[in-house]
């Protein structure tokens, strides 16, 4: 089923934001398909009306009550910012 | 209306089009944190550590937010899902703090339902709504405050919306426009989102495809974010016409996303389609499934209000208004809330039934207050004349204290002053005159006065009546009853 | 006086009790063991002030008579919890100096409960790893070695420094993680006790994420009761975590009665592996013979998708890890690289192509690819299928038995270098330990002796959802029966 090539591995990362420099495509795409090649034995087993699992806990999801408890933090939030600015978080331009 | 038709140059085109509104769910706090919703703090001011997507810091759901999706579902006649999930949509931009946004995908807490719109010479049409799901607002990336740098606020990062999902069931920018009207009405009336389409608590993302009638769908594009219902039927215009442009020239139409351009006056591709986007969408693992029960649908549905369509319903059969009345009186909650008021303290005034007095009502209302609220620029909410006075004005009508005609110079006090209409009345001396004696003398003086004209009418000139009619009223300053003075005029003239 | 750090958790609580300790004493003795295991690596972040502090405050607490579960007693605390304003890093350059302005629940627990802390524990980077090899700051050493060598062997991953730590005396209990046996895999590979409890008995609030269906806190102590101790503190329900279970913590030290007659211990029959070393099946007949000997009936149980686990599981926590990882942007904290292009995109390719490790990048892949249009249904959709069939094997087992007895890990501990070229091999350390979590259940590893180059094994204790009692219970006996007393020689002082 897997059959990743350099192009796919460059697909992936540029989905996954993560700089890959041209010479490690190859390679990671031998460990990629090494990898999903092995998780393909699951095409064994038979799922034919299993639900997937949707929580691992048996409970019900709990809600909050509409009140306003937090926020008015600003100088917490940005804190950790590398380039807070007049209490903004400064990126570099979007380029379209 | 007529067929809405793009004339080609190889014959008459349709338009196809659906509607996905993002309406800001009105409530204290964010869909998954504590932080407040309010619009207009300080930047990063409204934002929790969840909201700023803090290293294991993790949603917990606001349930005023799940009761306002249902409410919504219910008010759309929907299919309520009490078993939903969320989904993560994953993307990367500078606005999205956690690199995906949570939301629904595959089930949504509101399925199928319907919106009718009100068209032009009372017609309606029912447009379909696919869905309605939860979802968390990005914050707001703000590109011309430097040369190199965005900056990010994160105040609306984290506020919930709902997407509403309409089906491809609009056929023209009209039929868009009546559609997100009376999305906005009906929104507005149950207190889910405020529609405020200018502070973006109400936008919509518009697909537009072009097709020869009774061809299959077109491919169809996707105009993102358009702010105004005026700007969504010009988008639409300009899209369908640019679709079938190049349609006709021999090219094919990309499925991509747009940008509306109010100022060009065009629309324009946001991204190559080299990037377009893959949201690996999957089951939020922070959270569980969302599941309530019949008791809390019912609830909801409890707390809903007379919805528009049943009010207009009720205007025009309880209160005989005519269509067109009824419809201007539902549009706003506000504005159908102060015809109520007004119509039962005016049959409270006049120990008259609410039926009888209702479309004086309803025509004083549409008329003079909505008038007068638009020479001012002031809506329903900000007006002078309470229902209550407006009744009192009303009532003086109806007992003969004043005329129609003086009542409207009462009315331009009221509107000024915000005084009452009785005191008005009294203060500036506008009882109207009754007294036969006294209207009787008053003719006389103007028959006196006015030998010629008595002349002509005598001669066979009965449209003078008319001149003496006015003369009469002239001399009481409007006051006399003009009934009265219609009655006793003739027999004195014809002597 | 003995040498306070080879004191257990509830030997020195009942000695400060009794007033014939301070904790400045004791925290004094750990900070010097600290410093003299540095070359271990097992700590990226030592707080002796803040240790001081406050061992100072739990005798004061101690004096007015207010001592609490884990008053005075110092630890350390894995880098994956954040502690406000100290160094939480997850070990990853991509969270480079941050310091959270806010603390874990788990941890908040621990000094509530008056728990000293000497620092921050080195691991893999995100918890991604099973020899610790991963993290940014290095791998950490075991304090274990073969006999007669001196060459260094692997802590175990990904709470390699938690285990270190623990093992070689400088810190009296660890909290850890587990995502797929991370706790219990390095607790075997170092001859302590690590058990992670029921998905949803530990608050996740504050704990950062790798695989959020999966993670779950957990604690490594010397001994079992220690463990009881060190688990009943970090435990309970916390509203900020929608995955927290409203269910009453029990007095887990309480369940330690040694007495196991009268029940049924399951042997699942496919966790006997081809290739498996003779001596990790010796020791696992050994445990089921203390087992029996202790009056517990066996039974020979089926789990029979067991094989299929670790593909299951080689889905599911990379695809989390891939979208819990994405807030790692640059952005808003951390490590940024503002890139060539001069954009906003080139930002984010060059700070997280930078700020992770290679085993992270893999992973993150492998995450984005399965959750990619196309292959979603193929491996993602599939793998929760099978994890709930999966779950549903346990869900049969424990119908028939009160607990599941397993070895912990395939092999001892491992040299650097020795898989970490090759991430299959890596991946199969968790073969035992993946199982249960994928499952949510609560599970232990008790060491329970030897190899033959004299490095230690774990035996691992499977129970029921939310009933870590009886899975500290028949730990506690095979503790009991092991009586394993060896140590590691402190060749790093
Ligand atoms: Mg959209
Ligand atoms: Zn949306």
């Amino acid at each position: 089923m897997s059959n990743i090539d350099k192009a796919t591995v460059a697909k992936i990362a540029r989905l996954a934001r993560i700089k890959t420099e041209e010479d490690k495509l190859e390679p990671l795409a031998g460990e990629l398909n090494n990898i999903l090649g092995w998780v393909e034995q699951l095409s064994e087993v038979n799922t034919d009306n299993i639900e997937p699992m949707a929580s691992v806990v048996d409970a019900k999801l709990r809600w909050r009550t509409d009140e306003v408890t937090d926020g008015a933090k600003a100088n917490s939030v940005l804190k950790n910012a590398p380039k807070p600015e007049y209490g903004f978080f400064a990126v570099p331009k979007v380029i379209e | 209306m007529s067929d809405y038709r793009i004339q080609g140059a190889t014959g008459d085109w349709e338009v196809v089009i659906g509607l996905e509104v993002h309406a800001q769910v009105i409530s204290n706090a964010k869909l998954f944190s504590g932080a407040s919703t309010e619009f207009g703090a300080e930047p990063n001011a409204q934002v929790s550590l969840v909201d700023a997507a803090m290293p294991g810091m993790l949603p917990t759901i606001n349930g005023e937010c799940v009761r306002q999706a249902v409410r919504t579902g219910l008010a759309l006649g929907a299919q309520i899902n009490k078993y939903s999930v969320f989904d993560r949509k994953n993307y990367f931009y500078a606005d999205l703090p956690q690199g995906y946004q949570i939301s629904q995908f595959k089930h949504p807490i509101v399925g199928p339902g319907i919106v009718t719109l009100d068209l032009d010479g009372g017609r309606t049409k029912k447009v379909g709504v696919e869905r309605i799901h939860l979802e968390q607002d990005a914050g707001k990336s703000m590109h011309d405050q430097h040369p190199q740098f965005t900056y990010v606020d994160l105040n609306r990062s984290g506020v919930a919306l709902m997407e509403i999902v309409s089906d491809p069931d609009m056929r023209s920018p009209e039929e868009a426009g009546a559609y997100l009207t009376k999305l906005r009405t009906i929104l507005r009336y149950i207190g889910s989102c405020d529609g405020n389409m200018e502070q973006g608590s109400m936008r919509a993302d518009v697909n537009v495809s072009v097709r020869k009638v009774g061809d299959p769908l077109g491919t169809r594009c996707e105009i993102k974010n358009v702010n105004s219902i005026r700007f969504v039927r010009q988008a639409i215009e300009i899209e369908a016409s640019r679709q079938v442009d190049i349609i006709e020239a021999g090219g094919t139409i990309d499925q991509e996303t747009r940008l509306f351009d109010p100022v060009k006056g065009e629309t324009r591709s946001m991204r190559s389609k080299e990037e377009a986007h893959d949201y690996r969408y999957f089951p939020d693992p922070d959270l569980l499934p969302l599941e309530f029960d019949d008791a809390f649908i019912d609830a909801a549905r409890e707390s809903l209000p007379e919805l528009p369509d049943d009010k207009k319903a009720r205007f025009i059969n309880e209160y005989g208004l005519n269509d067109y009345n009824a419809s201007v009186l539902v549009a706003e909650k506000d504005q159908s809330d102060y015809f109520v008021s007004l119509v039962s303290a005016l049959a409270t005034a006049t120990k008259k039934s609410e039926s009888d007095v209702a479309v004086k009502a309803s025509n004083w209302l549409t008329g003079d207050l909505f008038g007068a609220l638009n020479k001012a620029n002031k809506s329903i909410d900000e007006t002078p004349v309470s229902a209550e006075q407006g009744a009192e004005l009303l009532a003086l009508v109806e007992d003969g204290t004043i005329s129609g005609r003086i009542a409207k110079d009462v009315f331009e006090i009221m509107f000024d002053t915000g005084k009452g209409a009785a005191s008005i009345v009294e203060e500036k001396g506008l009882k109207q005159v009754s007294d036969t004696g006294e209207i009787e003398k008053i003719i006389d003086e103007v028959i006196a006065a006015n030998p010629n004209q008595l002349e002509q009418y005598r001669g066979g000139k009965d449209k003078l009546i008319g001149f003496f009619v006015g003369q009469v009223m002239k001399a009481t300053g409007g006051k006399a009853n003009p009934g009265m003075v219609n009655q006793l005029l003739k027999p004195k003239l014809d002597g | 006086m003995t040498d306070l750090t080879k004191l257990k958790i509830a030997e020195a609580r009942d000695m400060l009790a009794k007033g014939e300790l301070t904790s400045r004493e004791l925290t004094e003795a750990h900070i010097g063991a600290v410093d003299a295991m540095k070359s271990l690596n097992a700590y990226i972040v030592t707080t002796p002030d803040i240790a001081l502090a406050q061992a100072d405050a739990a005798d004061a607490q101690i004096k007015a008579g207010n001592q609490k579960a884990m008053t005075g007693i110092p630890i350390g605390i894995k880098d994956l919890f954040a502690t406000k304003g100290i160094h939480t890093q997850a070990c990853s350059k991509i969270l480079d100096g941050f310091k959270p302005e806010y603390e874990s629940t788990v941890t908040q627990n621990l000094w509530d409960d008056g728990a000293v802390m000497l620092g921050k524990l080195n691991m893999d980077e995100f918890a991604m790893g099973s020899s610790n090899e991963t993290s940014f700051y290095g791998p950490v050493k075991n304090p274990w070695r073969a006999t007669g060598s001196n060459s260094d062997f692997v802590p175990g991953g990904s709470s390699g420094g938690s285990v270190a730590s623990v093992a070689g005396f400088a810190a009296m209990g660890a909290t850890a993680s587990d995502t797929g046996g991370s706790i219990r895999q390095p607790a075997a590979f170092t001859g302590t006790f690590g058990i992670k409890p029921t998905y949803g008995r530990c608050s996740r609030y504050g704990m950062v994420a790798f695989a959020s269906s999966l993670d779950q806190a957990g604690t490594i102590t010397r001994d079992v009761r220690d463990g009881a101790i060190m688990l009943e503190s970090i435990s309970g329900f916390d509203p900020k975590d929608s995955t927290s279970v409203d269910i009453a913590v029990p007095n887990f030290e309480a369940a330690l009665t040694g007495d196991i007659r009268g029940m049924k211990i399951g042997i699942p029959r496919e966790y006997r592996l081809d290739g498996m070393p003779a001596e990790i099946e010796e020791l696992w007949q050994k445990g089921i013979a203390w087992m029996k000997d202790a009056g517990a009936e066996i039974v020979d149980i089926s789990l029979p998708h067991t094989k299929y686990a670790l593909p299951t599981y080689y889905i599911v926590a990379p695809a989390e890890a891939s979208s819990n990882l994405a807030r790692y942007d640059g952005v808003k904290y951390g490590h940024r690289n503002i890139g060539d292009g001069g954009g906003l995109d080139d930002m984010y390719y060059a700070t997280r192509g930078e700020g992770f490790g290679d085993e992270v990048k893999r992973r993150i892949m492998i995450g984005t690819y399965v959750l990619s249009a196309g292959y979603y249904d193929a491996y993602y959709l599939k793998a929760q299928k099978v994890r709930q069939l999966i779950a549903d094997d346990f869900k049969q087992a424990f119908g028939q038995v009160d607990a599941i007895l397993t070895p912990t890990a395939p092999s001892a501990a491992f040299a650097f270098g020795e898989k970490s070229d090759d991430p299959l091999a890596m991946y199969l350390n968790d073969v035992f330990t993946v199982p249960a979590s994928l499952a949510g259940l609560p599970g232990s590893s008790v060491p329970a002796g030897l190899s033959a180059d004299g490095l230690p094994l774990g035996l691992q204790v499977l129970g029921k959802a939310w009933d870590e009692e009886t899975v500290l219970k028949v730990s506690g006996v095979i503790e009991q029966a092991a009586a394993f007393t060896a140590q590691p020689q402190e060749w790093w002082r």
